[in-house]
């Protein structure tokens, strides 16, 4: 789950960790009154959204007087962010914040996420901060440091430490500096985060150290025990399919081609996509059940694939283990039924209660008759490929 | 032969009261599984619609049925604590299906379960672990695994998966061209898990029963590209390989520090790669991974 970066500078506020005086608003007026409040030659007014490609869309605006706050704020409020990373329809903008101008002398990048590899938490920093993080890894990987969080008491002191000296700190700074790095892994362990990011981490002409930009993501598995980070969560940011199929608790992901698809278990609906394109077609969505989905779930599970008018045709693809197949067919029934296909649906359907989800699939035939059956995962990918190019 | 499980293997269900717990360790008392009992904290003392015995906790279980197998349905904010739990009453093998676990706290378990070097962990987020015709312990159908000694090549196969589905995929294909399976053993999606691909691979190579081995990983992570350069030194048997997830939309990554934990080793065609350089037979399609074994192993089918 991911928040916005006025919630993640407060998480980071709350932890210790400095960061500079920013006020939130809503409304132009709000952004005036914020310039105002500040008395400063220049603030930064930054719209507040889950997607990246802020500056680039202009959605991070220097501002040198109370009118220009103004004008920044219209803006806006009253534009969505379009940015490589949102697609042509953009994402709506009801949050800013307003911040001073800010004189960096040196700029860092600090950040903690999990390394498979290893097994837990690592901490990734360097003294080459405020750019692309990724471009400095691969052309001087030695610039680059990594600390492995400790799986059972977390990042220690000594760690901090030693990595403050590490990126060039000294004297006060230092030991600020380390204990900052101890106070994002704390914030890291404490909201079971899946990505705690400073960057930039400013050094300031007056010598201060302040965390300038922060991102924070979430591990969904652990949100149960976060009900305030829940409430966190802005769904105007998510796609309304996404929103849908989250409730739903169906894992899905829209993508540009024509078939959809309905599927059990992550490794089988990437694969359903992969034979779809070795077949010469192109998958809608990305669509996992699940292991434990209920009837319901099922049916709303075919009601956002055929909501996306993209779609000409649908694979399901169940090989049943902890799912049932026999409920499976009854909800594809069902939702066939009260929506109606009017669209190419080819089944493919093995494992546990398969004779039972066949005879129900059987029995429906009449009142569906543009469901078919597939006898194996290529069969299922001929037959529905060749249906939508009918 | 087999790996990890056999007939012998007396097996518990944690869990056994919930809905999942009780619908599957039917489905593998039917299956022929020596299952011998259950634990519900609270509910010891009563007996589940099969007669099995349920307990508090599972060194009781333990003591009384002399169990050295688990198969964990406990729900996620209470699984880690599971886990950790058979680890301490003295289980050899843990079968973890539970989907949804923290991150943090499997983190946590991995470093519990250091003190146990006779315990394996499988999964979680898994299917869980069978040996066909003896002991199926987990969610997979089992009526599609071909027992060595039913099968008519006359030879079998161990396998090995991230994915569930794709698992049973894998064992349907194989059995169908009359491949059988030593074991099959599903290692779970999770970024944080017990047995990993190398480990199961170590196992399978010192089987003399398994001819070869099917290898199914996913996009993320570098544990198929280590896996496949363990195979290139140490495995003499045929390995063919799975990668799911080639058409997959690149993005959905974790912001900036997720990349260069990766690196550039975890797109399906970089693992493709490196399974083609370390020798391992790879199936292009999901559809082809029976037909690729049966040729890696000089069956006509």
């Amino acid at each position: 789950m991911k928040i916005h970066e006025y919630q993640a500078r407060q998480i980071l506020a709350d932890q210790g960790v400095p960061v500079p005086p920013a006020e939130v608003v809503r409304t132009p007026n709000e952004a005036v009154a914020a310039f105002e409040k500040f008395n400063q030659p220049m603030c930064v007014v930054k719209a507040q959204v889950y997607a990246g490609g802020r500056g680039k869309a202009g959605f991070v605006k220097l501002v040198k007087s109370a009118d220009e706050a103004r004008k920044a704020a219209e803006f806006m409020l009253s534009n969505r962010m379009v940015s490589n990373q949102t697609g042509p329809e953009g994402v709506p903008v009801s949050v800013l914040i307003v911040a001073p101008g800010v004189d960096i002398a040196k700029e860092y990048y600090l950040g903690i996420t999990l390394d498979r590899g290893r097994g837990t938490a690592t901490l990734i920093a360097s003294a080459e901060g405020g750019v692309e993080i990724e471009e400095v890894a691969k052309k001087s990987p030695e610039k680059v440091l990594k600390v492995p969080l400790h799986p059972l008491i977390g990042l220690q002191g000594f760690q901090a430490r030693e990595l403050a000296y590490k990126l060039g700190f000294t004297d006060k700074l230092a030991s600020e500096a380390a204990k900052l790095i101890t106070n994002l892994g704390k914030a890291f362990i404490k909201t079971d985060a899946s990505l705690a990011e400073i960057n930039p981490l400013v050094v300031t002409k007056d010598g201060k150290l302040l965390a300038i930009d922060a991102k924070f993501n979430f591990d969904d598995n652990a949100i149960f025990r976060h009900p305030d980070i829940a409430a966190m969560r802005d769904e105007t940011q998510e796609k309304p399919l996404d929103v849908r199929a989250h409730k739903a608790n169906l894992n899905y992901i829209a993508l540009d081609g024509n078939i959809g698809c309905l599927v059990n278990g992550a490794g089988l609906a990437m694969a359903t996509m992969d034979i779809i394109k070795l077949h010469g077609a192109e998958p809608a969505n990305f669509l996992d059940v699940g292991g434990s989905v209920t009837p319901e779930g099922a049916i709303e599970a075919f009601s956002i694939i055929l909501s996306d008018p993209k779609v000409k045709g649908i694979l399901v693809n169940i090989f049943g283990g902890i799912a049932k197949c026999d409920l499976i067919a009854e909800a594809l029934v069902k939702a066939g039924r009260s929506i109606g296909f009017k669209v190419p649906v080819v089944v493919r359907l093995e494992g546990t209660n398969v004779d039972k989800a066949r005879e129900i699939l059987a029995a429906a035939h009449k009142d569906l008759p543009t469901l078919q059956s597939a006898t194996d995962l290529t069969d299922a990918a001929k037959k529905v490929t060749a249906a939508v190019a009918a | 032969m087999s790996i990890l499980v056999n007939k012998n293997t007396k097996v518990i269900c944690q869990g056994i009261t919930g809905s999942a717990g009780a619908f599957h360790t039917r489905q593998c008392l039917e299956y022929g599984t020596k299952m011998v009992g259950g634990v519900t904290p609270g509910k010891g003392g009563l007996k589940d619609p099969n007669g099995l015995p349920i307990f508090n906790t599972v060194q009781q279980a333990v003591d009384a049925t002399g169990a050295d197998a688990t198969m964990i349905f406990v729900p996620p904010p209470f699984a880690a604590d599971a886990i950790m739990e058979a680890a301490d009453a003295g289980i050899k093998v843990i079968v973890a299906i539970t989907e949804g676990i923290p991150v943090l706290d499997m983190v946590k378990v991995k470093a519990f379960l250091k003190g146990f070097p006779q315990t394996t962990l499988i999964g979680p987020n898994c299917p869980g672990i069978i040996t066909p015709g003896e002991c199926k312990i987990g969610i997979m159908p089992g009526y599609i695994h071909l027992p060595p000694a039913k099968a008519k090549s006359g030879k079998s196969v161990g396998i090995i998966s991230r994915s569930g589905t794709l698992t049973y995929e894998a064992v349907w294909q194989c059995a169908s061209r009359g491949i059988g399976q030593t074991t099959a053993v599903g290692i779970g999606g999770d970024p944080v898990k017990g047995i990993n691909f190398i480990e199961c691979l170590d196992l399978f190579n010192k089987d003399p029963e398994t001819a070869g081995i099917v290898m199914i990983g996913e996009i993320g992570g570098s544990d198929e590209a280590d896996a496949a350069r363990y195979v290139k030194a140490n495995v003499k048997k045929p390995v063919v390989g799975f990668i799911a997830g080639r058409t997959a939309p690149p993005g959905k990554r974790m912001g900036h520090a997720g990349a260069i934990i990766s690196g550039g080793d975890d797109t399906a065609d970089a693992k493709l790669k490196t399974f083609k350089e370390c020798g391992i037979h790879v199936s292009e399609s999901p559809a082809t991974m029976g037909e690729a074994m049966a040729k890696a192993l000089g069956i006509n089918t």
